[in-house]
């Protein structure tokens, strides 16, 4: 269970986490939605170590993942960046590879080789495309060759940022569909970050709307349409016309 | 207000300076305990030998040659003026070995090596694959820095040594086409004068250019700004201070080793 309370973070003068508190069940999906600079992605990067807090706590399995030893604790973790961040100077299976190749969790080549080409497959990509080099493929592509690293070593926690961004909204659909079918047979514990209500509806068991912040509303995404909260609702509605504030 | 205002901007500069200074420093210490600790990545260093040396080899060995031969015949018409032909071969060496070898070498290495590595750097930044990096347990400093560091620090001696002996065989074929001199006396004029310590400084100078100019390369592309703008500074900024940190040290260390 990932635990965050009381999270503050700043930088300079500008306050993105003004005090986030959520619970996130392991097993389960969370999706955090919210407008652009609201702190989505500065919750994920705290929750990994890569940006400290100015204050509160977080615990992943009761353990304060500030304290913990960074090569398991990040072991226990599998990312999909919003643009991929896959390497480009390598190829598409030692991307895939990657954490199977160095560290903790190494094996020999041929073996991490043969993982790679496993979890290719299971995102939909033949082993042809296992000597590529990132630049030879789509986006749609890339994005499944970064779900497919961020579930090689087996995490028990997988971040989503933004996973559709910048891909049509067929592909979107099918990389929704590969991220919920992943995350229900691995029973890992999901927090995806997203404006795309339909990712929303597609991977999420529970909801956060990250406003100012702060979480202004929590809950299952079953009870998200029937919520009164006004600013959810515009957030669902896309609606210029509400309590958040927008530039014309 | 309008008189303290030059003030004001000389006080805002010195103290951006001694920031980046105390950033730079700060690299450095970072940079050499990573050196010293494990995990090494054997991989990544060989390919940054290759990266970094052989593929430099061509530009430092033209530069060379052409200012050997450019020496050469300066140093022919300067010595001319009294009498002072018989030095080019001597002065040829020892100038390339001591001072334009290690110097050249390094400038041509900066601006080849340090902006390459401030861009990718500053690219995989941009891109998150730095993130990216940490997320999967494998420390940017480690994985990426001491790989660069430790090849430019290995392998630009190598290229000053190189770089030497293609700059003396270019005086050597202006001396003995354009100006006359017999390629017998020629190379023997050149062993004889030439010192072990003349060689060594330079390739103890090499060394060093090799580490500021990863350091730099480094430095300015784990810390560069977004979007495109970022990484063209990045590599502008890597560049321009690996050159003149380079010119610096080489001072510093002439000083040091010819002085003392």
């Amino acid at each position: 269970m990932i635990d965050i309370t009381g999270l503050h973070k700043s930088f300079g003068s500008n306050a993105v986490l003004r005090g986030v508190d959520l619970n996130v069940e392991t097993g389960t999906s969370t999706v955090i939605i919210g407008g652009s600079g609201t702190g989505k992605s500065v919750l994920l990067k705290c929750i990994l170590g890569l940006v400290s807090p100015d204050q509160g706590q977080i615990l992943l399995d009761a353990e304060d993942v500030t304290r913990a030893e960074r090569d398991p604790f990040l072991a226990k973790f599998g990312m999909l960046f919003q643009g991929g961040a896959l390497f480009d100077s390598m190829p598409v299976w030692q991307n895939v590879a990657f954490r199977l190749l160095r560290g903790s969790l190494r094996k020999p080549v041929e073996e991490a080789r043969e993982i790679a080409v496993a979890k290719l497959a299971r995102v939909g990509l033949g082993p042809e495309v296992a000597g590529k080099f990132p630049a030879e493929l789509s986006g749609g592509m890339q994005k499944r060759v970064s779900l497919a690293r961020a579930i090689a070593a087996d995490p028990q926690v997988i971040f989503f940022d933004e996973p559709t961004t910048g891909l049509d909204p067929i592909m979107a659909g099918v990389i929704n569909d590969l991220i919920r079918e992943i995350v229900v047979e691995m029973g890992a514990t999901a927090m995806t970050i997203t404006h795309d209500m339909s990712s929303v509806r597609a991977i999420a068991d529970r909801v956060a709307m990250l406003h100012r912040g702060k979480i202004r509303w929590e809950g299952p995404v079953a009870e998200m349409d029937a919520a009164d909260d006004p600013y959810l609702r515009q957030f669902i509605t896309g609606a210029a016309e509400g309590p958040i504030e927008t530039l014309r | 207000m309008i008189l303290t205002a030059p003030l004001a901007a000389i006080g805002r500069s010195t103290l951006g300076l001694l920031a980046a200074i105390g950033r730079v420093a700060l690299f450095f210490f970072q940079a050499v305990s990573h050196i010293l600790r494990p995990p090494w990545y054997p991989r990544e260093f060989a390919v940054q030998l290759i990266q970094i040396g052989w593929l430099s080899l061509p530009v430092v060995g033209l530069t060379a040659l052409f200012t050997g031969g450019a020496l050469a015949l300066q140093i022919y018409a300067g010595g001319s003026r009294f009498n002072a032909e018989a030095v080019v071969p001597s002065i040829v060496a020892i100038g390339m070995a001591r001072e334009l070898g290690p110097v050249l070498g390094g400038l041509m290495v900066a601006g080849r090596v340090a902006s390459a590595i401030a861009a990718e750097i500053a690219t995989m930044k941009v891109t998150e694959q730095i993130d990216a990096l940490v997320t999967l347990s494998t420390n940017p400093m480690k994985y990426l820095t001491v790989p660069r560091l430790l090849a430019a620090t290995l392998t630009l001696p190598v290229l000053v040594a190189a770089g030497d002996s293609i700059g003396i065989f270019g005086g050597f074929l202006v001396g003995t086409t354009r100006l006359g001199f017999n390629e017998v006396g020629y190379i023997t004029n050149t062993v004889d004068f030439l010192e072990f310590w003349d060689v060594a400084s330079g390739l103890v100078k090499g060394a060093v250019f090799g580490f500021i100019v990863a350091l730099m390369g480094c430095f300015h592309g784990m810390s560069s700004g977004r979007g495109a703008r970022g990484v063209g500074k990045a590599t502008t900024n890597a560049v321009v201070s690996a050159s003149i940190l380079i010119l610096a040290a080489n001072y510093l260390l002439t000083e040091l080793f010819f002085t003392a």
